[in-house]
């Protein structure tokens, strides 16, 4: 059979069809249009200026209406396609003006084996001990890492666990942080903790009871922000917290008030006047500790400091969730007592000043190798360039955190790109979206494909390397 | 060259895609994780398999096969020749028979299946049966049950993505396997024809797609207005072919649709949606 000069091979998958101008390769996906293989499936573009839900606006539409896209769109990684192993250039290569300047945008999708998700957990409770192993499906995925304010944190992924354990291990690994990018829930299981689910944006679900509030601020804290509006109405105020459990009588903050002595004993390692470390052991109990009942951290009371028949004791913890008021009786023994109406405002004024609790989490790849190479001919380069902050780097179109040193490590919130922005290879590997905008000359001063550049209405008109058609979508929030 | 893209859908499904193979797949039972991890584990590498015997595979004369895909497809139509077909009429329910295989071995499935396109592997455990909906005129839905041997569902026709020498708006079959249902449904859509009617319009096949297996075969393109007893002409010339197939227990039934008519044959265990009828 002789090959007609015009037929092509589509390279896009191991079946190599040979198709004719007009016709589709086995999959129907792909198609020889005027001599050249163009794609289906949409990619996705974002404006800030579209309202309510997205809309598919074919590329290569003979019948092309000007207003097709906004005039703020920005076109993302998203179904781009990738060219990997990047022997020809990224799938969409995009000449703009913006505010003036003349902008190049190298739009791919990135596999990386080499990526993981820092997930922040908004609870002061403890989770587990730090360098503890996290599991997901039974398999080891990552390990609790050094807490932040208010939070724990957990480091997961890696390619350690992607590719360097067992296949099962691997799997479970792409799985979890899938899910956890693309933000759905995961539910994780410490070694020697608890077990958590995580889901970005949503509160963290922590053995079985959804988390509320982050902490005010540390026992002592809370302390210094309340102690005014607590003087007068009631003789002590003790706030339960795991990391500094504060005591107002004894704090500076109570101090210049003219707080009077109380003769109250707390039982843990006092740190400076009204402030203890270590009142019990972390846990699932009050502030963060692993008390349910507030009276065991306090030691018997001493009547020649100040302790007295009817001084009124209020506990409350750093979250304003839990909270018990007090008085004593004739044996210097506290008795629980309905809490007076009088101090029900500033405990609510605790709980009112707490954030929400919530998962967030952050993907972390590294877009080293032969991804560069898609985008310049000289691939240090652009590592060089990104570095510099010259070439600015998107995910989706959100913003990155580029890690100084070596490599384009980076970051980004997962909440900040559109719905199931990421996917996988069987490698096992996570697919991200990329793209890289920096100024026409600086693209092409550092090797850039000059001959593959397209200008915004160009490639409206005809598509990228693959695709025929495109999604366009609100730029954040609200995408579901 | 694009990888497997493997990808969870809503309602606990897995979605495999790699070039022209587009596979639905949905278990219940213990293990589901691990039958869907199994069934990822053996896509990897399943087209790179075809592909490598692509040839002998489009090849109407029957040629040495290695791939136990590729040998399955060429036994589900060996038994439709010296008719025209090559084992490509069998890829689609053979992959899906494979990857449910994959699924099923070791595992603990109650239920599962597994949709390639519209060719469908089932596995079914005792008192299961698995109800699937047929989007033709009266909704009608198809059961299948333990206790009968179909295990495979296939559907050929003029609106599908291949090609079809014959004007039926599609033919179902059920039959043992997918595999075979898949040739089946094939030769039967074939059938359903009004050879040399000027209302159809036909062209061959390479001319619409230069790879085709069914090299310059004339397909339908295009059909235009018929009466009533020419669809019942076009429908019985079809159904003749799907009793002399059921008759050798190479199917257990089919459904054949053109315009208004319907035929149903053999235990297809058809039931109308009765909210619709």
């Amino acid at each position: 059979m002789t090959q007609s000069p015009e037929k092509i091979r589509c390279d896009a998958c191991p079946v190599m069809c040979y198709i004719a101008p007009g016709q589709t390769g086995a999959c129907d996906r792909y198609a020889n249009e005027a001599g050249r293989i163009i794609r289906t499936d949409p990619v996705v573009l974002l404006s800030k200026t579209l309202q309510g839900g997205g809309r598919v606006v074919p590329f290569a539409n003979r019948n092309w209406e000007g207003d097709a896209f906004p005039a703020d769109t920005l076109i993302t990684g998203i179904g781009s396609g990738t060219t990997y192993p990047d022997y020809k250039p990224a799938p969409f290569i995009i000449a703009s003006v913006v505010d003036g300047a003349d902008m190049v945008t190298v739009v791919t999708e990135a596999i990386f084996s080499y990526c993981g998700v820092k997930v922040k957990i908004d609870t002061d409770r403890f989770l587990g001990p730090e360098g503890a192993t996290v599991r997901a499906e039974g398999e080891a995925i990552g390990h609790v890492t050094t807490a932040e304010y208010g939070s724990q944190m957990l480091s997961l992924g890696g390619v350690h666990h992607l590719t360097g354990g067992e296949k099962a291990e691997g799997r479970a690994t792409c799985a979890a942080l899938l899910a956890l990018c693309n933000r759905e829930a995961v539910e994780l299981t410490i070694d020697q903790g608890s077990t958590i689910v995580a889901q970005a944006g949503r509160a963290p679900i922590v053995d079985g009871r959804p988390e509320n509030r982050m902490r005010v601020g540390c026992g002592s804290a809370t302390i210094g922000m309340f102690a005014d509006q607590w003087h007068g109405l009631v003789d002590e105020v003790v706030v339960v917290d795991d990391h500094i459990t504060g005591v107002v009588s004894e704090h500076q903050a109570g101090k210049v008030l003219g707080w009077e002595d109380t003769g109250i004993k707390i039982l843990g390692r006092r740190s400076t006047p009204g402030r203890y470390f270590r009142v019990s052991e972390p846990g699932l109990g009050w502030g963060g500790t692993s008390i349910s009942d507030p009276l065991q951290i306090l030691g018997p009371w001493n009547p020649k400091k100040g302790a007295r028949a009817g001084l009124r004791l209020l506990m409350v913890s750093t979250t304003g969730e839990e909270f018990a008021y007090f008085e004593l009786g004739a044996a210097l023994v506290p008795q629980p007592k309905p809490i007076p109406e009088a101090l029900l405002p500033s405990v609510k004024l605790i709980d009112e000043n707490c954030e929400p609790s919530l998962c967030t989490v952050l993907f972390m790849g590294g877009a080293g190798g032969s991804l560069r190479s898609g985008v310049t001919q000289n691939p240090v380069r652009l590592t060089r360039s990104v570095q510099a902050r010259e070439t600015r780097l998107t995910s989706g179109g959100a913003e990155c955190y580029v890690w100084p040193g070596g490599g384009i490590t980076f970051m980004v919130d997962v909440t900040k790109l559109p719905d199931g922005a990421f996917g996988y290879v069987p490698t096992p590997a996570l697919v991200a979206p990329l793209e890289f905008t920096l100024p026409r000359a600086a693209y092409l001063a550092l090797g850039g494909h000059a001959g593959a550049i397209k200008t915004l209405a160009e490639m409206m008109r005809e598509g990228g390397e693959y695709p025929t058609g495109a999604r366009l979508q609100p730029q954040a929030g609200a995408l579901k | 060259m694009n990888a497997p893209q493997v990808a969870m859908l809503s309602g606990n499904r897995l979605h495999l895609h790699h070039g022209p193979i587009d596979l639905i797949i949905w278990a219940e039972g213990t293990e589901v994780a691990r039958a869907y991890a199994q069934a990822v584990a053996r896509f990897e590498g399943l087209l790179a398999e075809l592909c490598s015997e692509l040839d002998a595979l489009r090849n109407p004369v029957p040629q040495p096969l290695q791939g136990p895909i590729a040998q399955r497809m060429a036994a589900a139509v060996a038994p439709f020749r010296p008719a025209f077909v090559t084992p490509m009429a069998a890829v689609a329910g053979a992959v899906a028979d494979t990857i449910l295989a994959a699924m099923c071995h070791g595992t603990g499935l109650a239920r599962a299946y597994v949709n390639n396109g519209g060719d469908i592997a089932v596995h079914l455990t005792p008192d299961q049966s698995l109800t699937t909906a047929i989007a033709a005129p009266g909704q009608a839905r198809l059961v299948l049950r333990h206790n009968l041997p179909a295990r495979g569902i296939a559907t050929s026709g003029r609106g599908g993505r291949s090609f079809s020498r014959g004007i039926a708006d599609a033919v179902t079959v059920v039959a043992r396997t997918a595999a075979m249902a898949d040739a089946a449904a094939t030769m039967i859509a074939n059938a359903v024809d009004l050879p040399g009617h000027p209302a159809i319009t036909r062209q061959p096949a390479r001319a619409l797609q230069a790879d085709s297996d069914l090299g310059d075969i004339l397909v339908t393109t295009a059909l235009g207005p018929l009466t009533q007893g020419e669809i019942a002409q076009a429908l019985s010339n079809g159904e003749a072919a799907a009793r002399a197939f059921a008759a050798t227990g190479l199917i257990a039934g089919a459904a054949l649709f053109l315009h208004s008519q319907c035929r149903t044959l053999g235990d297809l265990s058809l039931e109308k949606e009765h909210a619709l009828v």
